[in-house]
């Protein structure tokens, strides 16, 4: 497997110098490191893992949430994703289906038990708070590759630890961001910080990736997301648990039956 | 293997804004319950497997009718590789509009719980949820008919005549033991989503004939049965949602065409804020015209729906439904917010405007009111 990816990665690399055959543009050197930071997520499958979420105002209150998520990986496009609330106890039950899309929108379907409604949802919202917390809905939404354009800014140390640096603008409509700048660990090509910055250009929030444990022998995902709003003063910590890998999901796991009945 | 208890207890606090109708004496102004939602769920067999148990009481302080019991779910669900089948008492929900709910007819409507018919009582049913390449298919017997809730002597929003549902009648001579059938085809192509349902069995809606209880005059509920076809549809992008819930029926009353149709457009992050404005707008119809047994013939429904998303889930719901005839309206606010974190508050706000001394909403004119929820879930 390793070898294979070795394979793939020289190929890409030998496909982006025949493209061009000067000196790599900031652009193509952005879009490869991307490109293998995708890659190296590839072949997971499915995935299913416990989220908490701290939420923390300005005073220092915080409020928990609770979520239980899982993942199928779609070759060729956008990740399903199966989200279900147990806290707060007032929408325990509910469960958020999401299709997303590479190159179009993303098919959302939102589960009401009190009602036992599907409601098909406008996935327009991407830059509004999950459940109030500073995780916006396009922050925890599947990382596709085209829904950013890239461009390499420098190498650097984050917390020790070397880096690319690179920034990515959203190709899609709704985003709340103007641009992200992303810390790539350079040996694992997993992001450590990414900072938003808004429409208006200021710095936002910034997001740093903490506990990385590695599943399968390859796939890293951090224990614990940790997401600042330099603007309001407030904070959420994420915390992730049980995580586990090839579980067996498949399609019929993400339709609206195994949404009605998802607990 | 999982099981797991929830629920919710709540005090609910109505208050209405006029004296009662001089014909409804016994009636108060203000009236409080208390409401208990126990909620069981257990899974096995590597969750393929389940039983989901979920009781609700109220009990009213004015209206004895109010006051009730009702098992809202008690059903076993087995899953298979592509099809799920379910037995015992539950609910379903068929639709897509906001306004109303017209090809939603497999549950009765719990309505001493709410006017807006979303509350429901259990159903006792056998479904068969079969999915394959051209859509899901479910199929269901529901052997049992429950009959629709109306208020006491003593409750509000009632009508007048009351409607006395121990002289409630029916066509099948199997009375509520009629075993009612239905078929639904669900399928969704790109951003279409299409349902086709039919129903043949006992109508949940009822027809009413005058009668009469100790002298006095009352509404005799009869439930006919009742063959429906229904049809909805919604088109999802990424700024609209487009709606249609269309249905016909054919019935010993006067056979009728009726539909709702209508958009949802939403603002996302207004005024600089991370609240969401959505507008609502939807057309109801009615073959019937004025004699049609729903409120709404020819109206149009115009919505606001406020969502903060702070860490309150703070939200509002803002509808008004307007006959384009007589002009008569009715109001509609719904707003929640969560304290701390296992509490909600819910208001809600009832309003009939300009309504006509010979419209069916007559009777509860004086019936508006306004309803504080306070819940605790667990």
């Amino acid at each position: 497997m390793k070898k294979n990816l070795l394979n793939i990665l020289a190929l890409a690399l030998l496909l982006s110098f025949g493209i061009s055959s000067q000196a790599e543009t900031p652009e193509e050197k952005g879009l490869a490191i991307a490109k293998e930071v995708d890659l190296r997520d590839t072949g997971f499958k499915d995935s299913t893992a416990k989220m908490e979420m701290v939420l923390k105002n300005k005073q220092g209150k915080t409020s928990v949430r609770n979520v239980r998520v899982k993942t199928l990986e779609v070759n060729g496009d956008g990740d399903k994703g199966l989200s279900i609330f147990d806290k707060p106890r007032d929408v325990k039950g509910t469960a958020f289906l999401t299709y997303s899309h590479s190159k179009k929108p993303d098919e959302q379907w939102l589960y009401l038990p009190a009602l036992k409604r599907v409601k098909r949802i406008s996935s327009k919202n991407k830059s509004g708070p999950f459940m109030g917390s500073e995780f916006a809905y396009e922050d925890i939404s599947s990382q596709e590759l085209d829904k950013y354009t890239y461009k390499y800014l420098r190498d650097e140390k984050f917390n020790g630890i070397d880096c690319f640096v690179i920034e990515r603008y959203p190709t899609y409509k709704n985003s709340g961001y103007k641009r992200q700048v992303v810390w790539i660990n350079k040996k694992e090509y997993r992001p450590e910080k990414t900072d938003f910055y808004d429409r208006k250009n200021s710095l936002l929030k910034t997001l740093v990736f903490e506990d990385y444990k590695q599943y399968l022998g390859k796939y890293w995902r951090a224990s614990t997301m940790k997401m600042i709003n330099h603007q309001t003063g407030k904070s959420t910590i994420l915390s992730w648990q049980d995580y586990k890998f090839q579980t067996g999901l498949s399609d019929k796991d993400f339709n609206r039956n195994s949404l009605k009945r998802a607990r | 293997m999982a099981a797991e208890w929830s629920g919710d207890v709540s005090v609910q606090w109505r208050h209405f804004l006029y004296s009662p109708l001089p014909q409804n004496p016994q009636q108060s102004q203000s009236d409080a319950s208390i409401a208990f939602q126990p909620e069981f769920y257990h899974s096995w067999d590597n969750d393929e497997q389940s039983i989901t148990i979920e009781v609700f009481s109220r009990l009213d302080e004015v209206d004895e009718k109010r006051s009730h019991n009702d098992i809202r779910e008690f059903s076993w669900l087995t899953v298979f590789d592509n099809w799920e089948l379910k037995a015992g008492i539950s609910k379903v929900y068929w639709g897509v509009t906001e306004s109303q709910h017209l090809v939603d007819v497999i549950n009765q409507t719990d309505f001493v719980e709410n006017l807006d018919g979303e509350d429901k009582l259990g159903q006792p049913m056998i479904q068969a949820s079969i999915e394959s390449e051209l859509g899901t298919w479910d199929v269901f017997i529901l052997p049992g008919f429950r009959e629709r809730t109306f208020a006491g002597i003593d409750g509000r929003p009632r009508f007048f005549p009351m409607v006395d549902s121990s002289q409630a009648s029916y066509e099948s001579s199997q009375e509520n033991r009629h075993i009612d059938v239905a078929l639904r085809w669900f399928h969704m192509i790109g951003d279409w989503e299409i349902g086709l349902s039919q129903f043949s069995g006992t109508s949940r809606e009822p027809v009413f004939s005058p009668g009469s209880k100790n002298g006095q005059p009352v509404l005799i509920p009869t439930y006919l049965l009742m063959q429906q076809t229904g049809l909805d549809v919604q088109a999802t992008t990424e700024d609209w949602l487009w709606k249609l819930e269309a249905i016909h029926r054919r019935w010993q009353a006067e056979n009728f065409t009726a539909l709702t149709a209508g958009f949802e457009y939403s603002f996302i992050g207004i005024v600089e804020s991370d609240a969401d404005l959505g507008l609502v707008f939807e057309y109801l119809y009615d073959s019937r015209g004025q004699q049609a047994t729903s409120f709404f013939q020819n109206d149009i429904m115009t919505g606001l729906r406020l969502a903060l998303n702070d860490e309150q889930s703070t939200e509002a719901l803002l509808g008004i439904i307007m006959d384009l005839d007589n002009h008569e309206a009715f109001i509609s606010l719904e707003a929640s917010r969560r304290l701390g974190d296992a509490w909600k508050l819910e208001v809600e706000v009832r309003s009939f405007q300009n309504v006509n001394e010979t419209s069916l909403l007559n009777s509860l004119k004086k019936d508006d009111y306004i309803q504080l929820d306070l819940a605790y879930y667990f």
